[in-house]
Order: structure tokens, then sequence, then C-alpha cells
């Protein structure tokens, strides 16, 4: 390289750096932190405010942090340590105490590897789904198969998987389940309102299709939680009984499917309508048109937004501990309702946010990079 | 008719007989249906029977086993427990209340008020809140930016009830009364929630008011008069002073002429708990922290998205006109910038009315939260829910009715 700059005359290599008032860190800070009198002030006060916080916040969950608590004869933690350095250290031994029933409720210990597996699987499902080279028709046998596994360990009864009754289901899986069965039925059911909505021909079926969207989208997800838990019941005929589970992950389907329903519109309304006339000028029925040409095309346009109201109904199904389920928001509650750790909420709190919060960011990394490639690609 | 002639076109162009120009003439022939499957009409029609028909089918079964259920639960339909003693305790509330003697329908009545108290206060306060943050993103001191995203990002992703949790562990956490925090001595924050002062009302801060009002109105005209003379003649007369005149001095004025009363009723510690001044419930205000902090996490994302959908050139135009950076902001990009932030931000504030029913979690009694004991105590759990459905249904349309009207107030008009 300066080999090239000496051979042409006149230029040197002091020459070539540009001058420090210009390029280099000095000139970036005195650009992005000081570049007048009002964001020099801000820079100083919330410098000195971030620092402060920063420190403080280190030395609590750090520093001054109880890692572990001593256990007496019968197995109850000794959380005196902790209790002294309340307000100064952070007490992360409630969550290495409590953390296998935060996880995984009160599924049997021995049995725990299941439920485990399980997350894996549901991980491993939305990684397979959110790779661009399986985004084809076998993804949907994908996922049936996989939630099939999942329902085998969960319940287990085969193969020589002792049975677990659901009401001993908890922690992570059950948000998993409710998040997961919930896109996976829900998605269908949003395509056919969705078509259903901007049909022009079968306006009995238009005006249904609105009525369901407008009602589900007007009224609280607890709402439906409560009529799922309270309705449910006297809806079926004498003697039939669905469990808790059940009625609530109907409801959730009901809710979310009118909110996919809508993203999906957006995605048919976007696509011009020239596709639409030219796959009728070929002759091809209704079906035939709306699966082989509308649908790839919208449903590829709408993933972003798609991705977006799954990180919503996924923070949504937290909701359920209203009506008594046990997922993974109502097992930090009750891993705090025991005695001896029932002032270290903060702990636990963070312990949950942290679990959201890294299934959510993911999701919104995810969404943000494909709405840049997606729209790269129609740019071109 | 337009659409009737193009269809009939569609019509006639599928059978194989008709000319397609002959289509366009006003006096198409009117194409009889035929009972064939291979009629589009005739085939719209048996879809839309069978689906509504099964649609019916399982409302009447659910309605069947339902009045079935009720029967034999012996619970008899109807609103006649609206007017019954309620017995519910209720916390806070905006109308006297007392479980003795009030009904249910007053009950429910209160859940209402309640619902509205929080959610519009957080609709107010999210939107600055959310505001402040979506423009502090595109500011262009770093940390500022870099501040405000972890703000979105973070707060974003951590679910709106374990934020709600956490607040109202935290509040009640906080010291017993006797050991309350304190500022100076009229605010105390204690785990019995938050005291502040209040005014004892006096005639005199009638006409206070009153100045006040009358500052306002004049205030307005005085706007109206500025902006008539800068259309007339270029030139601006200076608004604020008139208006600091006009709303803060004129009160100040007959407050001070009326013999400047003032009588704060202060809140004070006796035995174990306060009297006097009025108190914020640890329930309701760690209800609208979470609710606002959660909201404004996406109003800000809003708003920065609204300003960066306005085009480089008109920040470039302003600043060529020698308008500085905060002038230019709110004169020329914010009100372009509303127009794209209006829809999605009504939808914001539904839910955000709509997730005020998360209340129930933490004991605050909202409409939600009261429909759900009596139907607990009475067994109306059809009457329930429909109470619920209908509430949010009215409070939701309201919204965007008052939204969509906003819109079109600031909608471009296309000339």
């Amino acid at each position: 390289m300066s080999q090239s700059v000496i051979a042409e005359p006149g230029y040197t290599a002091a020459r070539e750096r540009p001058p420090s008032n210009v390029a280099g860190p000095w000139a970036w800070a005195r650009a992005n932190l000081f570049g007048s009198w009002w964001s020099t002030a801000i820079t100083l006060v919330l410098g000195y405010v971030i620092l402060r916080v920063a420190i403080s916040f280190i030395a609590w969950a750090v520093l001054h942090a109880v890692w572990s608590v001593p256990y007496n004869a019968q197995g109850v933690p000794d959380t005196s340590i902790c209790l002294k350095m309340q307000g100064i250290g952070a007490c992360w031994a409630v969550v290495a105490d409590k953390y296998r029933l935060i996880l995984f409720g009160r599924y049997p210990y021995a049995e725990q590897w299941r439920p485990a597996l399980c997350v894996v699987l549901f991980i491993s499902l939305y990684v397979v789904s959110a790779m661009r080279r399986f985004w084809r028709k076998e993804l949907a046998l994908i996922w049936v198969a996989t939630l099939v596994v999942i329902g085998i360990l969960m319940w287990g009864g085969v193969l020589g998987l002792p049975l677990v009754p659901e009401d001993e289901w908890g922690g992570l899986p059950i948000t998993l389940i409710l998040a997961t069965f919930g896109l996976a039925f829900a998605f269908p059911l949003a395509i056919l309102v969705a078509l259903g909505r901007r049909s022009t021909t079968l306006p009995a079926v238009h005006l249904l299709c609105v009525l369901y969207v407008e009602l589900i989208r007007g009224v609280p997800l607890v709402a439906l939680l409560f009529m799922a838990s309270v309705m449910f019941p006297l809806f079926l005929p004498e003697g039939v009984n669905f469990d808790n589970l059940l009625r609530v992950q109907i409801a959730i389907i009901l809710f979310v499917a009118a909110y996919v329903a809508e993203v999906v519109r957006a995605g048919l309304q976007a696509l011009p309508k020239g596709q639409a006339e030219a796959a009728d000028a070929i002759g091809l029925t209704y079906w035939q048109k709306t699966g082989f040409i509308i649908l790839p095309q919208a449903l590829r346009m709408v993933i972003p937004p798609l991705v977006n109201t799954c990180i919503g109904f996924f923070k949504d199904t937290s909701l359920v501990l209203i009506v008594g389920m046990f997922d993974l928001l109502m097992m930090g509650k009750v891993a705090l309702s025991d005695p001896p750790w029932q002032s270290f909420f903060n702990e636990v709190y963070i312990f949950l946010a942290l679990i959201y919060i890294a299934f959510c960011y993911a999701m919104s990394r995810y969404s943000r990079g494909l709405e840049r490639d997606l729209g790269r690609a129609q740019r071109r | 008719m337009a659409e009737g002639v193009q269809q009939g076109a569609r019509h006639t162009m599928s059978s194989t007989t008709a000319d397609p120009r002959l289509a366009n003439a006003r006096a198409a022939p009117k194409r009889r249906m035929r009972l064939s499957w291979s009629d589009p009409m005739f085939r719209a029609i048996v879809w839309q029977v069978v689906i509504v028909g099964l649609v019916v089918l399982v409302i009447a079964y659910l309605v069947g086993n339902t009045n079935r259920n009720l029967a034999a639960r012996h619970i008899a339909t109807g609103f006649a427990f609206l007017g019954r003693v309620a017995g519910i305790p209720i916390g806070e509330s905006l109308l006297p209340y007392d479980p003795s003697v009030n009904t249910f329908g007053r009950a429910l009545l209160i859940g209402i008020l309640n619902t509205l108290r929080v959610s519009v206060v957080g609709i107010v306060l999210a939107t600055i809140l959310g505001t402040l943050i979506g423009i502090g993103r595109l500011s262009r001191n770093w940390l500022l930016a870099r501040l405000t995203a972890f703000y979105v990002e973070t707060l974003r992703d951590i679910p709106v009830l374990l934020q709600l949790l956490f607040w109202y562990t935290l509040l009640h956490g906080l010291p017993a009364p006797r050991q309350s925090l304190r500022i100076g001595n009229a605010v105390f924050l204690s785990n019995r929630g938050i005291k502040l002062p209040l005014l004892h009302w006096e005639t005199a801060y009638d006409w206070v008011a009153l100045a006040f009002l009358a500052g306002a109105v004049a205030t307005w005209f005085w706007n109206r008069h500025a902006r008539q003379r800068q259309e007339a003649t270029g030139t601006r007369p200076a608004v604020w002073p008139v208006a600091v005149g006009l709303l803060l001095v004129l009160p100040l004025a007959v407050w001070a002429a009326l013999g400047a009363p003032f009588d704060p009723d202060l809140p004070v510690l006796r035995g174990f708990n306060f009297q006097g001044g009025g108190t914020i419930s640890p329930e309701y205000f760690a209800l609208l922290m979470g609710l606002v902090i959660y909201t404004a996490a996406y109003i800000a994302e809003i708003v920065r998205a609204g300003i960066q959908a306005v085009a480089a050139g008109q920040w470039e135009a302003a600043g060529a006109l020698g308008l500085h950076r905060g002038l230019v902001l709110r004169k020329i990009v914010l009100p372009q910038a509303l127009r794209v932030i209006i829809p999605p931000l009504t939808s914001q504030y539904l839910n955000l009315t709509k997730n005020s029913s998360l209340a129930v979690a933490i004991g605050y009694q909202d409409v939600v939260s009261i429909a759900n004991t009596t139907l607990n105590q009475t067994g109306q759990a059809v009457e329930g829910i429909a109470y619920i459905m209908v509430v949010y249904l009215t409070i939701s349309l309201s919204i965007s009715a008052f939204m969509n009207w906003y819109n079109k107030r600031v909608a471009l008009v296309e000339r």
C-alpha cells in the first residue's frame, strides 16, 4: 500500500492520514458527545448517572452477591446471610435453589429430562423454521412431527415412559406449548379468516369474518381467558369436560388467529391485483389461484410483521397465570411463596425477565434482519 | 349500478355465447342463475348457506348446552342481579360506595370508572414519555441515543404482567408508614401508597379557576390574532408573554386580591397510618407505572419511525431557511410525522386500555376484577362475561372513532 503511494509523486504517508479533528476517536467524541453546549451537558449528566447506576448494579449483582446458602438437616435453606446482605448484594442462591421448579414446575423430578428435551426441541423447531432454506411445504410436516414427539414426551404413557398428567406440567414448557401450539393452530384458521374477509363474492362469509376479528381484537385476552375458564364448562354437554390447559389453549388460538388474520390480510392487500387477474386468465380455480399464486407471495411479504406478532403473544402467554395456569411467570411466583425466599423477588424477576428477553430479542433481531434482506431483494 | 354492469359483464364473458362487446351495452340482459355447480353465482350461494348454516348450528348447540347447564345449576339468566346488594368491598372508587348498601350495578359502574381512570392517565403519560424517548433515540448525542435504544429494546421484551408484578412487589416492599420515605413534610412514600397534600377548596378558588379559564380563552384569541397579523404583515406579535400574563399572573392576582387564602390538607401520621391528604394506592400506582413504562417503549418506536419517514429534504430545507433544530422538529417535521404516527398510535392506546385489565393480577379493582368477583358470587357467568365484552368493545370503538377523527384532521389535504 505504501509502495503505491510512494510511487506517486507529491504524496507522502503523513498526508494520507486525515487530521485528528476530522477522524479518529477524538473527533468522533467531539461530533457525537460534545457537539454543542446542550449536547455536552446531556453527556455529562447522563454519563454520571449511568456510571453511578452501573457501578452500584455491578456491586449488587456480582461483587456482593450471595451465590449459595447452607442447608440444614431437613434441607431447609438458611437464608440469614442473604437477609443480612439485602439491599447490598443480590441473593442468587434463590435462583440456584429454585431454577428446576421455575423451569419445569411440578413435573416429577426424576422425569424432568423430558420437559428439558421438549424445550430443546421447541427451540430447534424455531431455528429450523427461521432458516429460509426450509421455507417450503415440508416445513409443515416437520412441525407436525415435532409437535407429536413433544406431546409423547410430555404425556408419556407409551414407550416405557411413565404417564404424567397435565396438572403436573409447569414452567417454561407450558409457556412454549401455549405459544407454539397457539401459532400452529391459529395460522391455518387465520389464513381462512383473512381470505374470507377479502372475499367479495361471499358477503355473508365476509361479514362473519369481520365480526370475528373485530370482536376478538376489541376485548382483552384476560376476558377471553376468563371466558375459557368460566363459560367453557357451560358450553359443553353434561359430563364432558376439558382440562384447564386445553381450554386456555383454545382461547389463545382464537385470540392469536384474529391478530394473525389481520397481518395476513395486509399481505393479501399489498399483492398487486395483476397476480390474481393473471391467475384467473390462465383458468386456475379459486383454490389453485390462492394456493399457488396468492398465498406464497403474500405470506412471504408478511413474515417480518408476523414475527413481531409472535413476539407479542409469546409475552402474552404469561397472562394465563390469571386463570391459574402454571406457566413460567406463575412458577416464579410459586418459588417466591416459599417462606425462606419470600423477600428475594428482585432476583427471581430478573431471572424470569432474562428468559423472556432471550426469546423475544432473538425473534426481534431475526425479524429485523429478515426485513432488511427481503427489502434488498425487492429493491433489485 | 356500475358494479352491477361490470358483474354482468364478467358473467356473460364466462358463458360461451355472448359477445363481450355487447356486455358494455347499458341494457345488457341480466343473466339468470342456473342451478348448476358450474355457475359461480350458484356456487357462491351454496357455500354461504353451508358456512353460515354450520356457524349457526354450532352456536345453537353451545347455547342449548348453556341453557341446559344453567337450568341444572338453578341459575336464572338475566340482569336482575344488578339490583341486589353487592357486598363486595372496593378499595378505591370515584363514587361514594358502601358494600352493605350499594348494588352490583353500582359496583360494576365503579369498575368502569376505575378502568377509565387508569387508561386515560396512562395514555397521556405514555404518550409524553414515549415521544420524549422516541426523539431521544434520534438525538445526535450518542449517549442519549444508546440509552433510549436500550430502554426500548429491554422493556419491550419483558411481559407487561411481569413488570406489573415487579412494581407491585416493589411498592409493597417499601417501609411502613412510620419509616416512610418523605419529601419535606408533604409527600410520603410507604407501603400504603403515596400520600400527597390536598387543598381545602374555598370559594375564592372558584374565582381563581374562573380567571384561569378567562385567561385561556383570551390567550386563544390573542394567538389567533397573532396568526392573522403574521399572515397579513409577515411579522408575528409575541405570544408567550401575553400567555404567561393571562394564564399565570391574572389568576394569581385574583387570588391575592381575595386575601390569598391557603390552607393545605397535609397528610399526618397518626398511629399506624396517615390521616388527611390524598392517596395514590400502591395498586393504582403499580398498574400505572407498568402500563406507562411498557407502552412508552412501543410509542417511542412509532414516533421514531414517524420522524424518520419524513424526507431528509424537509430538514435540510428548513435548515436552509435558518430555523434551528428544535423549531424544525416542532414546526416542520412533527406535523408531517403525525400522519404516519397516528394509526399505529391508536392501536397502542387500545393495547394500553386492554392491558389495564391485568389489574386483576395485582388487586386493582377494574372492570374485569369486579366482574370476576360478581360472577363468582352470583354465578351469573354469561352476564358477567357479556358485561366485560360490551365495556371493552365500547371503549375500543370510542378510542378508534376519536383517533380516526383526529387522523382525518391531520391527514394530508391533497389538492
